[in-house]
């Protein structure tokens, strides 16, 4: 005991014949800190002040972040000290991986090679077929002077790691502003859409989930075309659709697809199958329940979707007038009047 | 020494600057592990646990000022609102170095009780924010103070036994 209470004085008292005196006093009054009940020294503002300052700092930049989203360039310039860590954190999953599909056995390769192949050849009669119909849809869509339906290209991301917030239902994916990834662009798996890219890092990005709660995206009824929008639920892996009239026409088992009129959602993609429906009278809605077609929780390989061509601008005229029949009386209005 | 008979209270021993960095780095690898599903809402804030003890048994070199830093910190990592994890870290701060004294009086079974009190306010200040903003709290997020409260004794017992390893290899 009495050992360990000399060490520091001792080595203190080493340091003072190089350093001056200040500098000494600090770390051995820090190191006696508990046993005393009063203070040789100021040490500046008191906790009570600190907390204050650091809070009112805290919910200045909660404001200025919620509100504006003024600070993505701060964000992604610390994110530049924060990635070794997080890279370091998903190191052993991504090695345990890689080791274990390093020792797959021979068999299994043969046999999954054999199963792809027959796939494949599925695919490739089915692909044909397809080119055939698209070249037909666009003679006729040329025919009938309509817009040619959009095409997109796909860019391969990976899962980097999932949000680890238990808010939120967001994965990170291993490309960003430098892999020309942008906000709003939409993400899918092989089946169907997974979610939306929100925040692009340099080297990252996140992208929030369907089931992100009230996240919404514009669907069809694939049977009979019945326009509506699908929301997360938030808590479950689960997609709602509310505002449906009790009478509308939708079953158990109907296929949700992208309608494609927002202009970010490229038409045709399966989104959800309808899982449950609940008429109850009492309410003017039905409550609906679907489940995401994609693996929305479980895939690790993901598709960003890029080249959609732009919507044409909402006409002006319409929102001026809009505007005019709302807000502005007529005695405003009148000056402006010829 | 008046509190002799309490076990975390031996005399204080020095503690570099390295190893406390070291030791918050190594909190927010931890919260950086991908945690899933029922998991991610067991996992303690090893930043927290860390902060707080530091607090406690340093709380000339570790404060409000540096907690609410590696709450910004945790805040970029975690893609959550700025402010809000250095908010929750801040208050954090602020208990652990007003109650400094009282905790170091008081053996690990009394400190967990303690801490859990801080850790509740914490894990509240946060999900507050959130409701603020979006609307809707997670009621399973609060899970999470618990397990940082297990976590506590533990932690404590850990990081003592490698100051003082650090210190005997000092001395030798």
């Amino acid at each position: 005991m009495l050992c360990g209470c000399a060490a520091p004085f001792l080595k203190d008292c080493r340091v003072a014949a190089t350093k001056p005196l200040s500098s000494v006093l600090r770390p051995l009054s820090s190191d006696m800190d508990s046993t005393q009940s009063f203070r040789f020294f100021n040490r500046g503002p008191s906790p009570a002040v600190r907390l204050v300052f650091f809070a009112v700092l805290s919910l200045l930049l909660l404001f200025v972040d919620a509100r504006y989203r003024y600070l993505e360039s701060t964000r992604s310039a610390l994110s530049v000290l924060v990635a070794p860590i997080q890279q370091l954190a998903t190191m052993p999953s991504i090695l345990w991986q890689q080791a274990s599909s390093f020792f797959v056995t021979q068999h299994k390769l043969v046999d999954e090679n054999k199963l792809l192949h027959q796939r494949h050849q599925l695919d490739a009669a089915q692909l044909s077929q397809f080119q055939a119909l698209q070249q037909e849809n666009q003679q006729l869509r040329n025919l009938l002077a309509l817009a040619q339906r959009s095409e997109f290209t796909a860019q391969l991301a990976e899962i980097v790691y999932a949000e680890r917030d238990v808010f939120k239902r967001r994965v990170l994916i291993n490309k960003g502003a430098n892999g020309d990834v942008r906000i709003g662009q939409v993400v899918m798996d092989d089946v169907g859409i997974v979610g939306q890219v929100t925040r692009v890092y340099p080297w990252l990005s996140a992208v929030t989930l369907i089931t992100e709660k009230d996240h919404a995206v514009p669907v069809q009824v694939l049977r009979n075309g019945l326009r509506t929008i699908v929301f997360g639920a938030g808590d479950t892996s689960q997609l709602s659709l509310r505002y449906m009239p009790v009478s509308s026409d939708i079953q158990t088992g109907d296929m949700l697809v992208t309608s494609g009129i927002d202009g970010i959602y490229p038409p045709g993609i399966p989104v959800a199958r309808v899982e449950k429906i609940e008429r109850d009278a009492a309410y003017p809605f039905a409550r609906i329940t679907c489940l995401p077609v994609a693996g929305v929780d479980s895939h690790r390989h993901l598709l960003i979707l890029s080249g959609l061509h732009e919507l044409p601008e909402p006409p002006v005229e319409q929102v001026v007038t809009a505007k005019t029949r709302k807000g502005v009386s007529a005695k405003e209005r009148d000056p402006e009047a010829p | 020494m008046p509190y002799s008979d309490s076990t975390s209270q031996q005399i204080q021993r020095p503690v570099s600057n390295t190893f406390i960095v070291l030791s918050v780095l190594a909190a927010l690898l931890l919260n950086g592990l991908p945690w899933e599903g029922v998991w991610l809402m067991l996992r303690p804030d090893f930043v927290a646990v860390v902060l707080l003890y530091w607090c406690m048994h340093k709380p000339q070199r570790v404060g409000v000022g540096l907690s609410w830093a590696v709450g910004i910190l945790a805040d970029v990592a975690d893609a959550s609102l700025f402010g809000q994890h250095a908010l929750a870290y801040t208050l954090l701060a602020f208990g652990g170095v007003v109650l400094h004294r009282r905790l170091q009086m008081f053996n690990l079974r009394q400190q967990t009780t303690q801490v859990f009190g801080i850790f509740v306010l914490t894990y509240a200040v946060y999900a507050l924010v959130h409701w603020q903003v979006n609307g809707y709290v997670v009621w399973a997020y609060f899970f999470g103070c618990l397990t940082s409260t297990l976590l506590w004794a533990p932690l404590s017992i850990t990081l003592q036994a490698m100051r003082q390893m650090r210190m005997d290899r000092d001395r030798t």
